[in-house]
């Protein structure tokens, strides 16, 4: 066990003797944040699967709505995302500076397609009247299947505006980390390999958030 | 983790999702579907988290701070469910 790193190490940290001991740290500690998100969203998909139960032939006529091309598309740019994630992440393992940061630019890059045709599905479906509490209206649906096809919308909104917020967090983080180590020079230093790290297994978790919206949300409606 | 496993990986998610939305569209048993979109969807997430995330390079603790998240979801579900299938006692 070696305290080589203590003389360098932030002063609030210097009970972390080793390098091994702060890449691990690092890691609980951001697994521990993503079990907290895993109920965060395990609530709103606990309501889902309660009134997709309840209601089904409404929540499957809700459903085909939705775009299931542009749900799959945003899929296929999310997996993509997070394989250049995991190459950032195998770059700064290696020390790679110019490496990681191009990965991570290309993440970058994907994350914004990932919003904006988010964006435009939601413009459509506000053209198309299927906002709750704006402007839902259907007009060939009963008053209780009307009303069973706006709950569907309701957390059709919710769970993708609060997955979005993640992805814009997720972003706006992936920028500063970008921005940083851009201006840096020479090997990735431990701490900037434990954020790149950190921020990937985030990233990695709001993928695998989508990866369940995905079938519950658009490929319901196909029967 | 090597460049040739991750991108096996990525691979195999991408024909995965390509499954997913091909039963979906197919005429076949409409009760079928959603247990497969699930089956998918979850065999997906178990890939990322191995691999992506490297659980599968990672001992002990990190995999345990990791798996309680999904118990935790797990008893979640699991006790809500024992609510509404033991509702038809009136």
């Amino acid at each position: 066990m070696t305290n080589e790193d203590s003389m360098t190490l932030d002063p609030v940290a210097r009970h972390l003797t080793d390098r091994l001991q702060r890449e691990d740290i690092a890691r609980l500690g951001m697994w521990l944040f993503l079990s907290t998100e895993v109920l965060f969203f395990g609530a709103l998909f606990l309501g889902f699967t309660v009134y997709r139960l309840s209601y089904p032939a409404d929540f499957i006529a809700a459903s085909k709505h939705l775009k299931v091309w542009l749900g799959g598309l945003n899929t296929f740019v999310l997996l993509t995302s997070s394989f250049f994630v995991a190459l950032a992440v195998l770059s700064a393992q290696r020390g790679e500076r110019r490496g990681a940061t191009r990965y991570l630019g290309l993440t970058l890059l994907l994350a914004i397609v990932f919003l904006g045709v988010k964006g435009f599905e939601w413009y459509q479906e506000f053209q198309e009247k299927l906002v709750p509490g704006w402007n839902f209206i259907l007009p060939d649906a009963g008053e209780a299947s009307s009303a069973h096809q706006q709950l569907f919308f309701c957390f059709y909104f919710i769970m993708t505006g609060v997955h979005a917020v993640h992805m814009l967090t997720g972003s706006g983080v992936m920028s500063w980390l970008i921005l940083r180590c851009r201006r840096g020079r020479g090997t990735l230093s431990q701490t900037e390999v434990i954020r790149i790290e950190s921020l990937a297994l985030y990233w990695h978790f709001v993928d695998i958030v989508w990866v369940f919206l995905l079938p519950l949300l658009y490929l319901t409606g196909l029967d | 983790m090597k460049f040739t496993t991750l991108l096996w990986i990525y691979l195999s998610l991408v024909a995965l999702l390509a499954i997913t939305i091909g039963v979906a569209l197919l005429p076949v048993e409409s009760a079928f579907k959603p247990v497969v979109g699930l089956a998918v969807a979850t065999t997906k997430a178990g890939l990322i988290a191995a691999f992506f995330m490297e659980l599968r390079d990672r001992g002990g603790m990190v995999r345990i701070f990791a798996a309680a998240g999904t118990f935790w979801l797990l008893l979640l579900f699991a006790l809500s469910a024992c609510d509404y299938l033991t509702r038809q006692w009136h």
